[in-house]
């Protein structure tokens, strides 16, 4: 029997969506079993969350207060420990999933499959290089599968399982070596951009972080997620968890609407998988043109106003 | 201490990459090569470290083809003291890569291993994880700052959710992001004064490292391609476009 162990993200309360996705790309396996595992310090109700996840057929919680935040070392230890029975562990490729499984994988001597994209075969996959601007299939050697899942290539599977939850005790032994000191959130009010289904997004040419409270307005107008190129984030106008792109956030919302940016690889390579994409760049020449949807050659704050109004 | 840090050539990040026809691979013939930027950044910080009297020494490894002696120099004109060269024409995959830099680590005794957390063409992002679980090292991944006191380095991470903190015992293995600093141009006298630096050479055979099984490229293929599509001439033409689509 090959079987699937998915670890879950999530901040001790709330799953996060991106487990969703992990489970959508481990259904394409097809193996006889998709196990998540939750590693919280109180995690029954994300494990519940989990247990919901159609597709999955079993829910294991390891509880450990070392758990309470996701530190790598920590956790790759305790996932090590049971992955003995599977054929398969896959993470979400967020920061979450990127930190954490390469050192689960060398922990097991495995090489790792990063940002599966596409599953041919349980053991055949595509994965982006270089930005996204060349996709390889690879085949992964003989035994244990390690990978992590390109969440934009996949729709959060639905809400309607039922599958049980099994409390397991894994008994290793944690380095004390790394302490979790805090954990400073953009957050807010707004969508999440990786689950929005609409983002606007600004880049160097809003000019200022006063400039950006324009993108934020019709953000909200819109219900959308707020996003930014690098530049934006480098030059201080927007903290970093909105930079979308090859480094920063890979999204695919239907409607994308990119205000002052230029559109360079680095920042396409976030946005490939979006729905509609939305350009608005006083330079007709701007690269972001060339992947547009419906370019807009205009002044942005003139465009952005205007457009909220006719919202 | 020592600080080892890795560097890697790859293709320039300006570059518009072009995938044979044949599928075995994107060009590289002919094509610009570079240190990967985040490697850049990884010299940069341990040069910084050092600067503010935090190390001694730093030392930077690249593991791949004598042409990637190039890179070597580019970090060597920056400031780093000296060189290792693993010299090999394979194609090295990370958990190989990890295996030979823990065989210099072991040899060296830095206290930081600081690397890029990303290299620009393979994208993998995994090296500086698994050498820190092969070296049961603590590890700081996608570090936006550092600060060296004493046995412990605090540093902030990019992480999806804001900035997070973590405080790590030393000897520990940290990966540079974009925001950690802006590495320094480097100055043509420099360049001369690095041509009489150190720069040792080694194979994979010699540190002891085996190849491990590795994963197999079997194409090579372009994207997707995306179409552009309509230059609108008004915000009503766009609204009245996005409501048609059912988008707003
Ligand atoms: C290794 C590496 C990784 C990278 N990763 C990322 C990444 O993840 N994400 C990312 O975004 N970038 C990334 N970059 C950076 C990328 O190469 C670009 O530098 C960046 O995306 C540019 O941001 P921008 O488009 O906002 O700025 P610019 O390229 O400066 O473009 C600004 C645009 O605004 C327009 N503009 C100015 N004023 C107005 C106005 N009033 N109205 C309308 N338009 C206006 C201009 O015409 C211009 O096109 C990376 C780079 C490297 C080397």
């Amino acid at each position: 029997m090959s079987k699937v162990l998915v670890i879950a993200e999530h901040d001790g309360t709330n799953l996060n969506g991106s487990t969703a996705r992990a489970v959508s790309c481990a259904s394409d396996l097809g193996l006889d079993a998709i196990d998540v595992v939750v590693l919280a310090s109180d995690g029954s109700s994300v494990a519940e969350q989990a247990a919901k996840l159609t597709g999955v057929t079993k829910v294991l919680l390891v509880q450990n207060p070392a758990n309470e935040h996701a530190v790598a070392a920590f956790l790759a230890p305790q996932i090590e420990s049971l992955a003995a029975d599977y054929s398969h562990v896959l993470a979400p490729s967020t920061t979450f999933g990127k930190d954490l499984m390469p050192r689960v994988a060398a922990h097991l001597g495995r090489p790792q499959i990063s940002d599966i994209m596409r599953v041919e075969s349980a053991m055949v996959f595509d994965r982006p290089v270089y930005a996204g601007n060349a996709i390889v299939t690879v085949e992964a050697p003989e035994g244990l599968v390690v990978g992590t899942v390109r969440t934009a290539s996949y729709k959060a599977v639905s809400n309607d399982g039922a599958a049980s939850v099994e409390t397991r005790s894994v008994d290793v032994n944690l380095p004390s070596h790394t302490r979790f000191v805090e954990l400073q959130s953009g957050g807010g009010d707004r969508p999440d951009l990786q689950a929005a289904s609409k983002v606007v997004s600004g880049g160097r040419g809003v000019g200022s972080e006063e400039n950006f409270k324009v993108i934020y307005s019709l953000a909200d107008k819109l219900g959308a997620g707020v996003g930014a190129s690098r530049a934006a984030v480098d030059a201080g106008f927007i903290p970093n968890d909105h930079q979308v792109g090859q480094t920063g956030k890979i999204i695919a919302p239907d409607l994308y609407m990119a205000f002052g940016i230029s559109g360079a690889i680095q920042h396409l390579a976030g946005i490939k998988d979006a729905g509609t994409i939305v350009a608005v760049n006083k330079d007709a020449d701007a690269p972001i043109f060339e992947v547009a949807d419906f370019g807009l050659v205009a002044d942005l704050f003139e465009v952005a106003e205007e457009l909220e109004k006719a919202l | 201490m020592k600080i080892l840090v890795g560097v890697k050539r790859v293709v320039d990040f300006n570059v518009r990459i072009q995938v044979k026809a044949d599928g075995s691979g994107v060009t590289t013939d002919g094509v610009k090569m570079s240190m990967n930027p985040f490697d850049e950044i990884a010299v940069e910080e341990a040069l910084r470290i050092k600067e503010a009297g935090n190390a001694e020494e730093v030392i930077v490894v690249t593991i791949g083809p004598k042409a990637a002696q190039e890179q070597l120099r580019t970090a060597l004109a920056m400031g780093a003291d000296r060189a290792i060269h693993v010299e090999t024409d394979d194609e090295i995959q990370p958990l190989t890569a990890a295996r030979i830099l823990q065989a210099l680590a072991e040899k060296e005794a830095p206290k930081l291993v600081l690397l890029g957390k990303q290299a620009i063409d393979d994208d993998n992002n995994q090296t500086a994880q698994m050498l820190g679980a092969l070296s049961h090292w603590p590890q700081a991944t996608f570090a936006s700052e550092v600060e060296i006191e004493g046995d412990k380095a605090t540093v902030i991470r990019e992480v999806d959710a804001g900035l997070e903190t973590l405080s790590v015992d030393l000897p520990a293995v940290i990966s540079a992001d974009l925001r950690l600093n802006e590495p320094r141009y480097v100055k043509l006298p420099d360049i001369m004064k690095a041509k009489r630096k150190p720069l040792e050479t080694v194979t994979v055979e010699e540190l002891g490292v085996e190849h491990v099984a590795a994963v197999k490229v079997l194409k090579t293929a372009a994207p997707a391609k995306r179409e552009a599509g309509i230059i609108v001439e008004s915000v009503d033409e766009l609204v009245a476009a996005l409501k048609e689509k059912g988008l707003i």
